[in-house]
């Protein structure tokens, strides 16, 4: 059996990155999310969680990853909050990135953008430069870069976590048990 | 006669197969002979992890193509199966059902769980020529993503670059 390193982060963190916690950190998790996916939406329950028992010690990356065959609204969700991040800063786009997940029955079936534009509004962007820069698909380019850094990473659906770099593949579900992960990987 | 449970390695000439596509059509691998073919063997139709995996490739098919290689999906279930799975999935690609005689190809590749009576989870680059470039055999519960198959894409095409 031939076999490369699988599951290996390919695009280190940057200043570009969505990142909450301090940048000198020694324990960094990458997600790579779906804000349409359901399990993306459990996990967005489980990472806060994870992130308080960890505190300073742990920074927390998401990048995008809308898999767009099954959730046609993924690609306009993550599109959106990356017009509020424009609009609002990083606040508001972790604002927005929270209000899409804990929304997500109110629009991941809609016909339209109506809900995504009402959540873009509470997270403090103006609405009318978000639906402009859903028809300009104007950050439509950046999410793919983010989609296929993850692809060239080994990212296997939704969520994917990389924990300092290597694919996680145990269960993200128990807060212990990621707790653990994590810790284990701090040097 | 292959180990039916010894992937074969990357250097070996790719066996030929015709196999059903849908429940009246055949496909064979020489069809695909001077482009780039990506055998992903898989479990089962609608087992979770497979859905995903294949889901992912779905949504990379253009990468694939940019490399002007051709994804096929192999299991032991029926076309009928196969059908109904790719259509509530929406799948881009054709899946070929190793039904009759069960799993001859997949023993033929050594990607054969005569326990489980599936295929494993295990994938195949073969070149243009019918030679299997990259081979890789997952742990039957983990998604290998597509990484393994774009790095072997990428070095298929500069191992081409150079030959020009």
């Amino acid at each position: 059996m031939t076999t490369t390193q699988q599951g290996t982060l390919r695009s280190p963190v940057t200043e570009q990155d969505h990142m909450l916690g301090p940048v000198g950190a020694p324990i960094t998790l990458v997600e790579y999310g779906d804000l349409q996916c359901p399990h993306c939406r459990r996990a967005h329950g489980v990472v806060p969680r994870v992130m308080r028992r960890l505190g300073d010690r742990m920074r927390f990356v998401f990048r995008h990853f809308p898999l767009t065959e099954s959730h046609p609204n993924a690609l306009h969700a993550a599109e959106a909050a990356e017009s509020v991040a424009a609009q609002a800063g990083e606040k508001g786009f972790w604002k927005m990135h929270d209000l899409l997940y804990e929304h997500q029955p109110e629009w991941e079936d809609a016909p339209d953008d109506a809900r995504i534009l009402e959540l873009a509004r509470e997270a403090g962007a103006d609405p009318d430069v978000v639906a402009s820069d859903l028809d300009s698909a104007r950050y439509e380019e950046q999410i793919k870069e983010n989609f296929m850094s993850g692809v060239r990473s080994g990212v296997n659906g939704t969520p994917t976590f990389f924990i300092n770099g290597r694919r996680f593949d145990g269960d993200w579900t128990s807060v212990d048990t990621f707790v653990a992960a994590l810790e284990a990987a701090a040097p | 006669m292959p180990d039916p449970s010894t992937i074969l390695p990357a250097g070996t000439p790719a066996p030929d197969f015709t196999l059903p596509v849908t429940p009246d059509q055949t496909l064979s691998l020489s069809d695909f002979r001077g482009r780039p073919v990506i055998l992903a063997f898989y479990p089962n139709d609608f087992s979770p992890v497979c859905g995903d995996q294949l889901g992912l490739y779905n949504e990379i098919l253009s990468e694939f193509h940019k490399h002007h290689a051709e994804l096929v999906g192999i299991s032991v279930d029926s076309s009928w199966c196969h059908g109904a799975f790719s259509s509530i999935r929406k799948l881009h690609f054709p899946l070929l059902a190793d039904f009759e005689p069960k799993g001859a190809v997949s023993r033929q590749y050594g990607v054969y769980r005569g326990h489980e009576g599936t295929a494993a989870r295990a994938l195949f680059v073969i070149d243009g020529d019918g030679i299997i470039r990259w081979s890789y055999l997952s742990p039957v519960g983990v998604n290998p993503g597509a990484d393994g198959i774009l790095e072997a894409l990428e070095a298929l095409d500069s191992h081409a670059g150079a030959k020009a």
